[in-house]
């Protein structure tokens, strides 16, 4: 039997560049433009738009989009490795039932999940009451809006990705190699750390990166969950965008926030590689 | 505008018994757009089908998009010599920037002698006197509380700068939908004259910035914030008189309180895309809608305040209070978001919400 043909190949590139390329295309023209202030905009060359971005104020906002990325998906990841690899050594149904749950939550919408936790977090019906008829605290309180609640939601967002990610390669692992290293003396944390975690180190890298990207682009969340200074500038792209009707400003400022991105994904999986060459 | 669609589940009984147009003889047809859900809905269901009684012309009705999405496609469409709807329900900034642009038809007052009744500042002109559109509807903002946490109404606008309600309010997040400079220059600067001026506009945006510490929630989503309002979650804020009272009618420990310095007065515009070969139909419809009993109609169905005086309206005095106020409004300053809407939005992210 002949093998595939490798112009089959070229369909997936095609599509990429129609649906991926050409938006992206049409943005970066957009981005050069010039403003119109009856609401469209007048194709041109001018770089005012990223001008205006280069300000204190927004590299205050690309910071705080930047570290709470960060933040969730640390967090994310830190979690999702030990509930991995615990979950990898119980049996065939456990596993299939934890990773259905968790596919689950991936068809919620980012609105309930910020309206669920806000209301989780409220003074009126949260959490709060709950510790306060414990005895733990003095009077119900709200957790929201803060810059926990909004960590909070991100994680929740990005914890399926985290796990979906390490599950493959982590059920994969020779539990041998573990056996191998608690034969020699290791302790069980020193297993894990010292043979487990270096072993996995490109899968955590990968699950660090996925979740940090994803959590990059959320607009919603921020608005339902965090304070005004916790808002990132996804929610600034979309009020420029929905609200300004400035398109050729919040054109520049996605490709300033992907190029961010992208310099800290290239960072990161540097790093990867570096540890595969020594 | 999020504000319709609210309104859509907060009424969503009403909207949903919406009957189609029935279709009738008709003359001819005009395309109407108001903003799609629970506005388009109304009108659909309580005063279009009265029109093509009264005029026999048909209307089509269109859902508008949100935002400033639908000046755009008007004035795309005009280019290409299309009109997406006839008469438009504009909301005003996107009617300025239309008017700035000569987007608008210039419309005959002689043919419409019922606008006559519509105040000055409801209908619109051409800087050569021309008429090119007139005030639809109209909305209060308000100072609205939770009644559990205050028993006691505030009485002035006041309140969003005192200390003890620390991270208690609820705030619309732009410049251009909370009119808050003009509510901060109303109560502390003597009126909104200092917002015409750069500097002025600058001390107004200091003297909001002190509310910061008071605020716990700069809202885009109205339902966010009114369910925060009825728990007592987030006790105090500025909101929409009509959804108030309606939810205050429900009973909901909620109330709309107009303050000493007024409360806000927004409205939405009838105007006519210069692409549109309706001219004649558009200005019947336009001098129909002005009538103070179509308003008053307006004002029981779809809770909107009258464009026109209330002395002309039969409205009783539980009705109008339920949408509007007899005490002197604060009127926002709509021209100054045109002219220096970027530097606006940007000093107020970085004043006010950042």
């Amino acid at each position: 039997m002949r093998a595939t043909p490798g112009w089959v190949g070229l369909w997936p590139a095609l599509m990429l560049a129609i649906f991926f390329l050409v938006p992206f295309g049409i943005m970066l023209a957009v981005s050069v433009s010039h403003r119109d202030p009856a609401g469209a905009f007048i194709p041109g060359f001018e770089l005012t738009h990223y001008a205006r971005f280069l300000s204190a104020f927004f590299a205050k906002v690309m910071a705080v989009s930047v570290g709470v990325s960060v933040a969730a998906a640390a967090i994310c990841v830190v979690l999702a490795f030990p509930f991995t690899v615990f979950l990898a050594s119980m049996s065939h149904r456990t596993q299939t039932v934890a990773l259905v749950v968790l596919l689950s939550v991936l068809s919620l919408s980012e609105v309930i999940i910020g309206f669920s936790l806000s209301t989780l977090l409220s003074k009126t019906a949260g959490i709060s009451n709950l510790f306060y008829w414990l005895g733990l605290i003095a009077e119900p309180r709200a957790y929201t809006p803060s810059l926990f609640a909004l960590v909070t939601g991100l994680c929740y967002i990005g914890f399926p990705f985290a796990v979906l990610v390490l599950y493959p390669p982590v059920s994969r692992l020779d539990p041998e190699i573990v056996e191998a290293a608690r034969v020699m003396g290791a302790s069980a944390s020193r297993a894990f750390f010292g043979v487990v975690v270096p072993n996995l180190r490109g899968a955590i890298v990968g699950a660090f990166i996925l979740v940090f990207v994803f959590t990059l682009g959320s607009y919603l969340l921020p608005q339902l969950l965090g304070r005004s200074e916790d808002w990132t500038l996804s929610v600034h792209i979309t009020d420029q965008a929905i609200y300004q009707t400035n398109l050729p400003f919040a054109a520049a400022m996605s490709i300033f926030l992907m190029l961010v991105a992208l310099a800290l994904v290239g960072l990161a999986s540097l790093a990867g590689r570096q540890r595969r060459a020594a | 505008m999020k504000r319709r669609e609210f309104l859509l589940s907060a009424a969503l009984g009403a909207a949903a018994l919406a009957a189609p147009t029935v279709p009738r003889a008709a003359t001819s047809t005009l395309k109407v757009g108001t903003y799609g859900g629970y506005f388009k809905d109304s009108f659909d269901k309580f005063i279009y089908p009265d029109f093509t009684a009264a005029t026999g012309i048909e209307i089509e009705s269109i859902a508008e998009p949100t935002g400033e999405a639908w000046l755009v496609q008007l004035s795309q469409a005009a280019r290409a010599g299309q009109a997406p709807a006839d008469v438009s329900m504009m909301a005003q900034l996107p009617r300025i920037k239309g008017e700035r642009s000569g987007l608008w038809a210039k419309l005959d007052a002689d043919k419409m002698s019922k606008i006559a009744a519509l105040p000055d500042h409801f209908v619109h002109r051409y800087e050569d006197g021309s008429v090119y559109g007139t005030g639809a509807v109209s909305w209060y903002i308000t100072l609205v509380t939770n009644t559990d946490a205050y028993p006691e109404a505030p009485t002035s606008w006041q309140a969003l700068w005192d200390p003890a309600n620390k991270d208690k309010l609820g705030l619309m997040s732009l410049a251009t939908n909370s009119f808050l400079l003009e509510i901060t220059a109303s109560t502390h600067f003597g009126g909104t004259d200092i917002l015409k001026t750069e500097e002025g506009i600058l001390k107004v945006m200091e003297k909001l910035a002190e509310v910061k510490p008071n605020v716990r929630l700069w809202y885009r989503d109205e339902g966010q914030f009114q369910q925060a309002l009825e728990t007592g979650e987030i006790p105090m804020g500025e909101y929409y008189h009509d959804v108030t009272s309606l939810a205050a009618s429900q009973g909901k420990p909620v109330r709309s309180t107009f303050p000493q310095e007024g409360a806000v007065l927004d409205s939405g515009s009838w105007v006519v895309s210069k692409a549109s070969s309706a001219l004649e139909q558009s200005q019947i419809f336009i001098d129909y809608m002005a009538q103070p009993e179509i308003q008053a109609k307006m004002s029981r169905n779809v809770g909107t305040a009258p464009t026109v005086p209330r002395d002309l309206t039969d409205l009783t005095d539980e009705e109008f209070a339920s949408v509007s106020s007899d005490q002197a409004p604060i009127l926002p300053l709509y021209d100054i978001y045109v002219d220096r809407g970027d530097w606006i939005n940007q000093k107020w992210s970085e004043m006010i919400t950042g």
